[in-house]
């Protein structure tokens, strides 16, 4: 890791909707294409799936539990310069908000699964949201991140 | 996930949202302390929006517990040391 590299945190929540791991490597490739460097948390099955999905980390990188990440930012340890938060639940929603007010990231809500626009309602705290109704399909979600994501690189 | 099974939690409420694990210790603990997202308690940290709320009940804690496929469980826990610690906190 260079000195001045960007780096962004990925946080994964609980894998049971599908798009969850497809996305999570598109935005890895994304970040990777712009010189941004990802690091990835999430539940051990979350990071399980990024494993086995790709074996000779030719996109994931490093990867840390949930609490480790939590433990780093409250204890001053390190930050981001983005932080993409992965919810479909309740859940989803709670580690956001904790993000927004632990890190000084830019941060984005990725919102997915059925409830995605109901639960976009739910935020109460500054970030970008990017909600789309996808739980098997991946594409809804993809082409808003797609049009955010040249946002994000041209922030950054 | 921290250690909180290690602690033997007494479960108030399960798989709720940090909303309502929210407004049950507000309505129902007496003596409750607001606590920033992050605040670890014993090896666990609390998650979600503000305002957080811990409860303190004799010597136990009453805190709401984030899991990332469950939802939110208010649970109770000895307090031990955590009690004068949250006391402390500044208001």
């Amino acid at each position: 890791m260079t000195e001045n590299e960007k780096t962004a945190l990925i946080l994964l929540g609980c894998p049971q909707v599908p798009v969850q791991t497809s996305m999570a490597l598109y935005l890895v490739h994304g970040l990777k294409e712009h010189g941004i460097r990802p690091v990835i948390a999430g539940t051990v099955a979350a990071r399980k799936l990024m494993e086995v999905a790709d074996p000779d980390r030719y996109y994931v990188s490093e990867m840390t539990d949930l609490d480790a990440a939590i433990d780093e930012i409250t204890g001053k340890e390190r930050d981001f310069d983005l932080c993409f938060v992965f919810i479909h639940n309740d859940s989803g929603i709670a580690y956001a908000g904790t993000m927004a007010y632990i890190s000084k990231a830019r941060l984005y809500a990725l919102l997915f699964g059925e409830h995605a626009q109901d639960l976009a309602g739910e935020i109460e705290f500054p970030c970008e949201v990017v909600a789309a109704k996808a739980v098997h399909n991946p594409m809804p979600l993809k082409r808003r991140l797609d049009e955010v994501m040249q946002w994000a690189v041209s922030k950054r | 996930m921290g250690c909180l099974e290690a602690m033997k939690p007494e479960i108030i409420l399960s798989q709720t949202t940090f909303k309502e694990a929210r407004e049950y210790i507000k309505k129902n603990i007496r003596e409750y302390h607001e606590v920033e997202p992050g605040y670890k308690i014993h090896d666990v940290h609390i998650i979600g929006v503000p305002p957080l709320y811990v409860g303190i009940e004799g010597e136990d804690l009453i805190f709401p517990y984030t899991k990332p496929c469950h939802g939110t469980f208010v649970v109770k826990v000895a307090g031990d040391e955590e009690i004068a610690r949250l006391r402390a906190k500044k208001k």
